[in-house]
């Protein structure tokens, strides 16, 4: 179809957004495209690459990654490229029109770039640094005979498509979670019964983790296959074994084909199952055996070599009874690369470009091992307070919209002041309420003893209220919503609770606590749902009571080993 | 033959804009055919279509709309301007013909095509603005049907340029008329060169009764009258060959309070002893800043004119001075202002924020004043209205 219309002489042009209707001449680089008669972008002479943006911000899709193209861009200008924008979002920094030697405000599809790389005819297009979308179009546009710049489109997909990355995890001895893929209801059951429940299911080649879910069993898996996702041979859904409990790590790392740097290691404060959008982490792993971390660097090497990135890259794992699992593998900037080179200083985005660009990494002069003198926390900004009714519950599907970062010489001090940031202030007094599924009841007694030294109240559910009883906790037993009035709802809407911590664990126990948590938002108060949050809220509140939590700044922080930021 | 048959034909037929320096844009036709040829111009208003087509100052123009959608609210008796249509042509980039608001008489299209107005759709406007804008506003023709090249470039070699036309005796009244208004306390005579309504609804809502005379008339038909103030009305064209005006207007200075508006601050500024000059492409649009340097703020003006008043050299430099690289303006201070002229002391009022042309200017020793642009807006913002007001002000005051 392309071929037809080229043919037919059809091809768009560009027309300047100047804001005064041509009526005077502005130097704006800013354009769209139409199919009309006098052509405004006209080509420069200069080298150029093109750095295709994220598109519209949605849940899933991030600021994050307009940060990344932004400093691509600031990065291509300083190594003297002329640096062209191409996204469709007015509300980002990327599409300012100042940022880039030309922006244009174009769709991010394989038709819209390839026009626009028609009429510029650069050396290549950046597609690591928008997320998924521009990821999504690198196929075309290297089949249209466009260079990629960065890890080529053959790693891309040795990345993307299970079957080939499985036999890259099995030719280097790395471990991950059995998983299938099915075609039909049949096929679904069969895997289940092989690799066991729970199950992580998903529809294939989703973003945010639309339309994912844990299954603990055949019912729930049965009713997601008829009501959520029709599998079908076109779109075959994806089930893996889901590690419950399991510690997740995400590692963002920069590779040049001969040399790896590491970023950063991350864990995760809520377990793995959490969209990685929407879980709290932490710069240094803090609790991570170092032979284990030793593993996940090396596994990150050995993959982002092996797989043949040129760039950035995210592995996200999972720890479970002292083996690291792959969970997947992403060559392209995450999310979490702002807040890497925020809690780090070395921008890896920036380092990512010139490695693009051509230059080694051996001649960056990196600090070989980012020393963490500092525990920086990241937290998911969750927009529930303005979107009343809905489930408050974290789980595969992103639900945040943005993020903040709290820095601190300790991990519960970091983790209170991310913590106070996005809006959920832990109380330092008060009465806390628990509700914890039985899996948690041995880990719950032992919080709830460190509550109460702080002073705290506890009431709880009956079944939580007779486990702390019996441990020597004094808890005050009080009604679930649905055992009737007066329940632990009204409590929480009549300001009786301080702060609440809820693990649902299944698919009924979770629906159960959606009233506990939407009276949590309409009061304001912090609502934890998982055990690790939990624990770190706890020591976090421990951390307040205690004398010296003190302000840092990112310039003093990182004066001494920060490039150019 | 059936009207659908006889529609069809006529879409079928050619149409273009073909542009003195040779270049052509070609379109669709709509309203009615024919060929016609005037200065080309474009007005980047988005809205008051129908108000910039019946403005007696477009005479002779055609007059292309940067906004993309034009006739999207209709046409209705209300917004015109004059009793007539006079740019001779339209070019837009898309022309609607909806009927279906609520204020809407007719669709824009049937209008038009009932005046015999040729337009000229699916035009790359912002192209031709931009060549409009680098190479000046220049004649044209615009035509729909079959016309030859040859016919066409006859046709455009045979149109006189704007500079130096007389058009304002062309277009005012040929009759003398009055209008009383429910607030009218002062008897204004207003010297048509080309008035448009709103202009004269501006100074009703003031408190001024008019008697409008034809461009021609003398001091002494003026005062004849006893009025209490003389306003010089907006117009078509060039200001040099309005002699006569000119003339009218020193009889008068210093005699009674006198306001003009356009081509009337032209003629005052002549009558003052100042040149006028035909701009590149001149000024046509609804949010040109103008800043009023006796208040100090900047009003959003609607504008169309395609002459301007010189400033004496010594002004011009020192004003080009305070441009210090930006698009905009550094206004000097007042006293850096004045000049003198025939009649005493002037001063500049207002000043264009984007080219520095003069915008208004206010006589010290003689009750007179005037602004190049259009205060009745229409269409436009209504931020300078005072005008008005200050003129009856000035004559209670005189």
């Amino acid at each position: 179809m392309r071929g037809y219309r080229i043919g037919k002489g059809v091809t768009p042009v560009y027309k300047a957004v100047d804001t005064c209707a041509a009526e005077f001449e502005a130097e704006t680089p800013y354009f769209y495209s139409c199919y009309d008669r006098e052509n405004e972008a006209v080509r420069s002479g200069r080298d150029k690459v093109i750095i295709l943006g994220s598109g519209p911000n949605r849940i899933g899709q991030g600021i994050e990654f307009d940060y990344c193209c932004v400093h691509a861009v600031m990065t291509s200008r300083e190594m003297g490229y002329e640096a062209i924008m191409v996204n469709c979002n007015p509300e980002t920094v990327s599409t300012d029109y100042n940022i880039s030697d030309r922006l244009y405000f174009e769709p991010l599809t394989l038709e819209d770039v390839l026009n626009l790389v028609e009429n510029e005819q650069p050396r290549g297009v950046i597609v690591q640094f928008g997320g998924q979308t521009p990821l999504k179009i690198a196929e075309g546009l290297e089949q249209a005979g466009v260079p990629i710049l960065g890890t080529p489109q053959d790693a891309i997909d040795l990345a993307e498509d299970r079957g080939r990355f499985g036999e890259v995890l099995r030719k280097l001895e790395i471990a991950h979670p059995p998983y299938g893929t099915a075609r039909s209801r049949d096929e679904a059951l069969k895997i289940a019964a092989r690799i066991g429940y729970p199950l992580l299911v998903r529809p294939s080649y989703v973003l945010g983790g639309r339309a994912m879910e844990i299954v603990y069993n055949r019912e729930d898996l049965d009713r997601y296959i008829q009501d959520a996702v029709q599998a079908s041979h076109e779109h075959p859904i994806l089930l893996d074994k889901f590690l419950e409990d399991a510690m997740e790590i995400d590692v963002d790392a920069v590779c040049d084909g001969e040399q790896v740097y590491i970023g950063a290691v991350m864990q995760h404060i809520e377990e793995a199952g959490v969209h990685s959008g929407d879980s709290a982490c932490v710069i240094p792993a803090y609790s991570v055996p170092e032979e284990l971390l030793q593993q996940v660097k090396q596994h990150t090497q050995d993959l982002a070599l092996e797989l043949g990135v040129i760039g950035l890259i995210n592995i996200q794992y999972a720890i479970k009874d002292d083996e690291v699992f792959v969970l997947e593998a992403n060559p392209r900037g995450s999310r979490t690369v702002p807040y890497v080179s925020k809690s780090t200083g070395v921008p890896l985005a920036k380092v990512a470009t010139r490695v693009i660009l051509g230059e080694k990494l051996s001649s960056m002069d990196l600090p070989s091992e980012p020393a963490h003198p500092h525990f920086t926390v990241k937290e998911a900004v969750l927009p529930f307070s303005r979107l009343p009714g809905a489930d408050t519950t974290l789980g595969p599907e992103m639900k945040s919209t943005g993020e903040v970062m709290g820095i601190a010489t300790s991990f519960p001090a970091a983790f209170a002041k991310a913590q106070g940031a996005a809006g959920q202030t832990l109380p330092t007094s008060g009465t806390m309420f628990m509700s914890i599924c039985d899996a948690d009841k041995t880990q719950a007694v032992e919080l709830g003893k460190r509550l109460r030294d702080l002073g705290f109240r506890i009431v709880a559910t009956s079944g939580t209220a007779e486990a702390l009883e019996e441990a020597g906790v004094p808890a005050d037993p009080v009604r679930k919503f649905t055992e009737g009035k007066p329940h632990v709802v009204d409590m929480i809407l009549v300001g009786k609770i301080d702060g609440v911590i809820n693990t649902p664990r299944g698919r009924g126990a979770r629906a159960d606590g959606y009233e506990i948590r939407r009276a949590t938002l309409r009061t304001g108060i912090p609502c934890i749902t998982t055990m690790a949050g939990a624990e770190a809220a706890v020591s976090a509140i421990e951390a307040m009571g205690e004398p010296g939590i003190q302000t840092h700044n990112l310039q003093e922080l990182h004066g001494n080993h920060t490039r150019s930021s | 033959m059936n009207p659908g048959t006889k529609n069809r034909q006529r879409k079928s037929l050619p149409a273009a804009v073909a542009l003195e320096d040779g270049s052509i844009y070609r379109g669709h036709g709509f309203g009615a055919t024919g060929a016609v040829c005037g200065e080309i111009v474009f007005n980047t208003a988005m809205t008051g279509y129908q108000e910039v087509v019946t403005d007696p100052s477009y005479h002779g123009q055609m007059v292309t709309f940067t906004y993309p959608l034009i006739g999207n609210y209709g046409a209705n008796t209300i917004a015109n301007e004059s009793g007539e249509v006079h740019s001779r042509a339209v070019i837009v980039r898309e022309a609607h013909n909806l009927d279906r608001n609520s204020s809407a008489e007719q669709g824009w299209v049937d209008w038009l095509a009932q005046r015999g107005v040729v337009g000229v759709s699916g035009i790359d406007t912002r192209a031709l603005t931009r060549r409009i804008r680098s190479e000046g506003a220049m004649r044209a023709c615009v035509y729909w049907g079959d016309f030859t090249e040859d016919e066409v470039a006859a046709r455009l070699e045979a149109t006189p340029p704007m500079a130096g036309q007389d058009l304002a005796s062309r277009v005012c009244c040929e009759e003398p008329y009055e209008l009383e208004f429910l607030r009218g306390e002062r008897l204004v005579v207003v010297l048509d060169f080309g008035i448009k309504r709103s202009i004269i609804k501006g100074l009703g809502r003031a408190g001024c009764n008019v008697k409008v005379l034809p461009a021609g008339s003398s001091a002494d038909d003026i005062l004849k009258l006893e009025p209490e103030g003389v306003f010089l009305s907006n117009g078509p064209g060039d200001p040099a060959p309005l002699d006569y005006a000119v003339t009218t207007t020193r009889s008068l200075l210093g005699k009674v309070p006198v306001f003009g508006i356009c081509l009337g601050h032209q003629i005052l500024c002549r009558a003052l002893g100042l040149e006028t000059y035909k701009l590149k492409f001149g000024h046509r649009g609804a949010n040109h800043p103008v800043k009023n340097l006796d208040t100090d703020r900047v009003e959003i003006t609607s504008q169309n004119h395609g002459f301007a008043v010189r400033l004496p050299e010594a002004l011009a430099a020192r004003l080009e001075a305070g441009r210090g690289g930006s698009t905009f303006f550094e206004a000097p201070p007042e006293s850096e202002l004045r000049l003198g002229t025939d009649f005493g002391d002037a001063v500049i009022s207002h000043l264009n924020l984007y080219d520095g042309t003069v915008e208004g200017i206010r006589c010290r020793e003689v009750p007179a004043f005037s602004v190049q642009y259009h205060p009745e807006a229409s269409p436009g913002p209504h931020d300078s209205r005072y005008l008005f007001d200050d003129f009856k002000r000035l004559i209670e005051s005189a």
